[in-house]
């Protein structure tokens, strides 16, 4: 099963690449179709990034002094500044371990 | 003129400093493959097969979560839209090649290889062999991105479960988002995204993967619509 999701997903990637190349003419994407499209990973994302801050395994919120929340708080102002992808994921990993393997213990 | 294996080496040489991200997103995705307890077979296929790293994390995130296979291959379709947008940009340069060739360099159109063919190609408008460049970019990151999730499904057997690598799927992707934090625009439609998700994360089959970035697009088109 997770072998043919793979596979399916796979093709339905390949398509998103290929078709406005190979198989559609481009004027039928619109201007405004663009425009919206230019918003995906803004639209995207962020629903990976708050539910994967805000909730725990178990699904339920965590409280406002989970460490997880420090350290996307850093990776964020980090990344604001930097705009360097690396620096962003190392700065909000380190802070996050810092704190739950030094200020927790 | 400029020969197709030199317009080849320059894609080549335009997207070597993104590997400086490439790399270890793609030592990430590995290692969060073999984290979330997926055969190391199935990680690298991911790679191989899908070849996006967002969508093999996201696809990877939601099976293990318990999701459906129509919603992970789903939220895989809503995420790589955005190829839409690239395809049809780079179309205009690839008109003249044969179709077979058109489905051969389909599979390469990554988001780094884009951003710097398109810089290229606008800059050097009579180039007699656009899509070399194309291929030289997204070659080299292919070979990139699947030497570096091996490396990443082998480092991953190693890593110690008390580190919760899991806390870097949401790093990663404030990561590539981060760019854009300085459009408010953008931001906007972040939000909408991000508290649409947390609102809709009990819907059913996980549902909320698809339907926050619907509710944040709408939210886009309609603040577009104000706009003018």
């Amino acid at each position: 099963m997770t072998w043919f999701s793979i596979i399916v997903s796979g093709i339905v990637t390949y398509f998103s690449r290929m078709a406005m190349v190979a198989l559609i003419d481009r004027e039928m994407l619109g201007t405004k179709v663009k425009e919206v499209l230019n918003y995906v990973p803004a639209a995207v994302f962020p629903a990976i990034i708050f539910p994967g801050v805000f909730f725990n395994d178990f699904g339920s919120l965590v409280e406002i002094t989970d460490p997880k929340i420090y350290g996307a708080i850093v990776a964020l102002v980090v990344g604001f500044y930097s705009r360097n992808i690396i620096a962003t994921i190392i700065s909000g990993l380190l802070s996050y371990w810092f704190i739950i393997f030094f200020l927790l213990k | 003129m400029l020969s197709k294996s030199k317009i080849f080496f320059k894609g080549t040489v335009a997207v070597l400093p993104h590997m400086l991200s490439v790399i270890p997103f793609g030592i990430i995705t590995g290692a969060i493959g073999v984290e979330l307890g997926f055969d190391p077979i199935l990680v690298y296929a991911t790679s191989l097969i899908i070849f996006g790293g967002a969508s093999q994390i996201i696809f990877m995130q939601l099976l293990s979560g318990g999701a459906s296979s129509l919603v992970a291959i789903t939220s895989v379709g809503v995420i790589n839209s955005r190829h839409l947008l690239y395809g049809a940009v780079l179309s205009e340069y690839l008109e003249k090649l044969s179709f077979i060739k058109k489905l051969f360099i389909s599979y390469f159109i990554v988001d780094q290889g884009f951003a710097e063919s398109n810089k290229y190609i606008k800059k050097n408008k009579n180039l007699s062999n656009p899509h070399y460049y194309i291929l030289g970019t997204g070659v080299t990151l292919w070979f990139c991105w699947q030497l570096s999730t091996i490396s990443g499904i082998i480092l991953g057997s190693f890593i110690p479960e008390e580190l919760c690598l899991k806390f870097a799927i949401p790093l990663t992707f404030l990561a590539i988002i981060v760019n854009d934090l300085r459009k408010l625009d953008h931001v906007f439609v972040m939000l909408v995204s991000g508290f649409a998700s947390l609102i809709l994360f009990d819907a059913p089959f996980k549902s909320y993967i698809i339907l926050s970035p619907i509710v944040a697009l709408i939210a886009a088109f309609i603040m577009l619509r104000l706009k003018k």
